[in-house]
């Protein structure tokens, strides 16, 4: 039932030339994005997660990063590609939403400026000034915008945090892309309002079938959009599942210490985390780079961990399965 | 329930809106509209509301950044809220501290540990020489659980929980007996903020601190608090006991805020409360809707909420919401003369 995939990121590498060596910081990534599906990417501050975003895009450039690997986009590898064609996907055929919509947005053009610019981008060519603007209203009333020629004369200054990231919403679907990639979209807003735009993306998403990649830190976001998750940790993929079984049965380490560091609504007392700290990039450990911290530590995590298959399209990056059985928390 | 060590009364706190060139005020930002409630000693009284709500305001005007426009802060014997009473008591400011969300801002980055940490002990001439400040700082770094050699470190060599950790025990080193955690952990990651949690908690006990915890994470709140307060622009729309808040939402802002929280399982689902439709967003404290501020947000708003403003009223003495739902809570004169 795997759809055929849209996006396929394989084997990526990236390093990066400080003056205190070389930090290498992405360490292998395979991820797969089927057409329509919805897919998370999860993990925590400096695992990785925007780096790979970044690298899809095509801003990790030379001569200060070093990428490697293979990223294929509807046929195509992105990092075979000259600039000038990615270019021609890049907010086409890929677009971003982005975490924080004030910084996202220019504070001196008004929001019509700034759509009209990206309807003009068209892939099947500029349409004329009428035709933009009724695109323009379209789009601004399916984010549901009330009062779509006010918000298009205005300055993003003059909407609520919430209309904000409606109009990023509506800027990144309004040449319906094939993918879209959110880079954590909603968490600089409150909950009430963060619960809005996730229905929202996911009712839009699916009525006109695109491909989501989420980039978050928040494990609770992932389980309300996605169909499909994948846990990075300090550079590569630990953990990938479908969603409900991600989050009954997470058999990484780490994917079972992340999800034990969540506070829960029982109100048990809040969990100790994991101890230790992501690894230094400038020398990271050999093997698994979650070794350092994990409980069930061995002699063989020495090596790099094998990748499981531990159920239909349930794979992890650990030893603990290559055929022993599975162990648990307490 | 033993004496209050602070009663926050009836306190406002407006800010004008000027314009123009005489700079005339035009109108009213109202932050903080009349919020009332009691700290014991040693307990951790959560507040919750989103963006705009004013627990900001309200905990800067408690810490004396702001001077409140009307209402009272009783602490310890004073009315704090009162400027000149507060600068009577110098040992007062010393009584209260703060740690605010991000470490990475509040720590100054061209100074080192030792260096942060020394101001509150000059300041408060809590040392008079060099050598007793280093073992006192000493201490303090013991104390939040860091070793003594970080007292030559800059922040930039520091992690997220080591620098929270840093600006925990700048708060600590005034021997306060309430603090404020204003979003303490929020910018830092789950699997590093249970430590951080744990070591506040831990403090609390050995140290018998008050704290004010404010963050919009409420299911850490619900792990951390003693006793929960929801604001909504400005004003407390419900206040309880923390099991009784989440388990019994009375206000309809509660329970859509509740609703709205994501977790990570399926028995934390059926924790939450019937699935309450998010809508709106919360207006500017500037333009507050007329009678209940929530009325146009709300699922279950009647004929009286926009034209009455409700009181705050409780049942049983503890569970205490302000909304016309309840009994008590529409003022009566104004509901008698409703019915006739």
């Amino acid at each position: 039932m795997t759809p055929e995939p849209l996006l396929q990121i394989r084997d990526l590498h990236a390093s990066f030339v400080s003056y205190r060596g070389l930090a290498r910081v992405l360490n292998g990534v395979n991820l797969t994005v089927g057409r329509g599906e919805k897919v998370g990417l999860v993990g925590e501050t400096g695992c990785g997660k925007s780096l790979t975003m970044r690298a899809v895009l095509g801003l990790l450039q030379p001569p200060r990063a070093r990428v490697r690997g293979e990223i294929w986009f509807a046929g195509r590898n992105l990092l075979a590609l000259p600039s000038r064609e990615l270019e021609q996907i890049r907010g086409r055929e890929i677009a971003m939403i982005f975490q924080d919509p004030m910084a996202a947005l220019n504070p001196v053009f008004t929001i019509g400026d700034q759509l009209l610019d990206v309807i003009a981008r068209h892939p099947k060519g500029r349409p004329s000034a009428t035709e933009a603007w009724e695109r323009a209203l379209a789009i601004l009333r399916e984010v549901a915008l009330s009062d779509p020629e006010r918000v298009m004369r205005a300055y993003p200054v003059q909407l609520s945090g919430g209309m904000r990231q409606r109009v990023l919403i509506a800027m990144a679907l309004v040449n319906e892309p094939a993918l879209v990639i959110a880079d954590e979209p909603g968490t600089a807003l409150d909950v009430t309002i963060q619960e809005q735009i996730l229905l929202l993306m996911r009712s839009l998403v699916d009525a006109k079938g695109l491909s989501v990649l989420l980039i978050t830190h928040n494990l609770g976001v992932v389980r309300a959009l996605t169909d499909r998750v994948y846990v990075m940790y300090a550079g590569s993929i630990a953990e990938t599942a479908p969603t409900a079984d991600l989050f009954r049965t997470p058999k990484h380490p780490y994917t079972q210490g992340l999800l034990a560091s969540v506070p829960k609504l029982s109100g048990e007392g809040v969990p100790r985390g994991i101890e230790g700290m992501i690894p230094d990039y400038l020398a990271p450990p050999p093997g698994c780079r979650f070794a350092p911290r994990c409980p069930f530590a061995q002699p063989r995590c020495q090596q790099p961990p094998p990748w499981v298959t531990v159920d239909t399209d349930h794979q992890v990056a650990c030893v603990l399965y290559d055929a022993a059985p599975a162990p648990r928390l307490p | 329930m033993s004496e209050p060590l602070l009663r926050v009364d009836n306190l406002v706190k407006h800010f004008p809106i000027r314009a123009g060139f005489l700079m005339r005020q035009v109108g009213v930002v109202r932050a903080v509209d009349g919020v009332s409630f009691s700290l014991s000693p040693g307990e951790t009284f959560g507040l919750v509301g989103e963006s705009g709500s004013g627990k900001t305001t309200l905990a800067m005007t408690l810490l004396g950044g702001y001077r409140a426009t009307a209402g009272e802060i009783w602490f310890r014997g004073d009315n704090i809220a009162d400027p000149v009473a507060r600068r009577r008591r110098p040992a007062l400011t010393k009584e209260i501290q703060v740690v605010f969300q991000d470490p990475g801002s509040s720590l100054n980055p061209r100074r080192t540990v030792r260096q942060t940490l020394e101001v509150p002990l000059r300041v408060h001439r809590l040392v008079s020489t060099h050598g007793e400040a280093a073992r006192q700082i000493a201490r303090l770094l013991e104390t939040v659980e860091l070793p003594a050699e970080f007292m030559h470190a800059f922040p930039a060599a520091l992690s997220g929980g080591q620098k929270q950790r840093v600006a925990i025990a700048r708060a600590l080193a005034t021997e306060p007996s309430f603090i404020v955690l204003d979003e303490p952990t929020s910018a830092l990651d789950v699997s590093v903020q249970g430590k951080i949690i744990a070591l506040l908690l831990d403090l609390q006990r050995r140290l018998n601190l008050t704290y004010l915890f404010i963050t919009h994470d409420l299911s850490l709140m619900r792990n951390v608090a003693t006793r929960v307060a929801v604001m909504y622009l400005g004003k407390l729309a419900e206040l309880a006991d923390t099991a009784s808040l989440f388990g019994n939402p009375l206000h309809p802002y509660t329970r859509m805020l509740l609703s709205a929280i994501p977790v990570v399982s399926e028995a934390e689902e059926r924790l939450k409360p019937r699935w309450v439709v998010p809508r709106g967003e919360t207006p500017s404290p500037a333009r507050v809707p007329p009678g209940c501020s929530f009325h146009p947000r709300c699922p279950d708003a009647f004929a009286v909420c926009p034209r009455i403003d409700p009181v705050a009223a409780s049942a049983d003495g503890r569970h205490v919401v302000r909304c016309h739902l309840y009994p008590g809570c529409t003022p009566a004169e104004v509901a008698d003369a409703a019915r006739t």
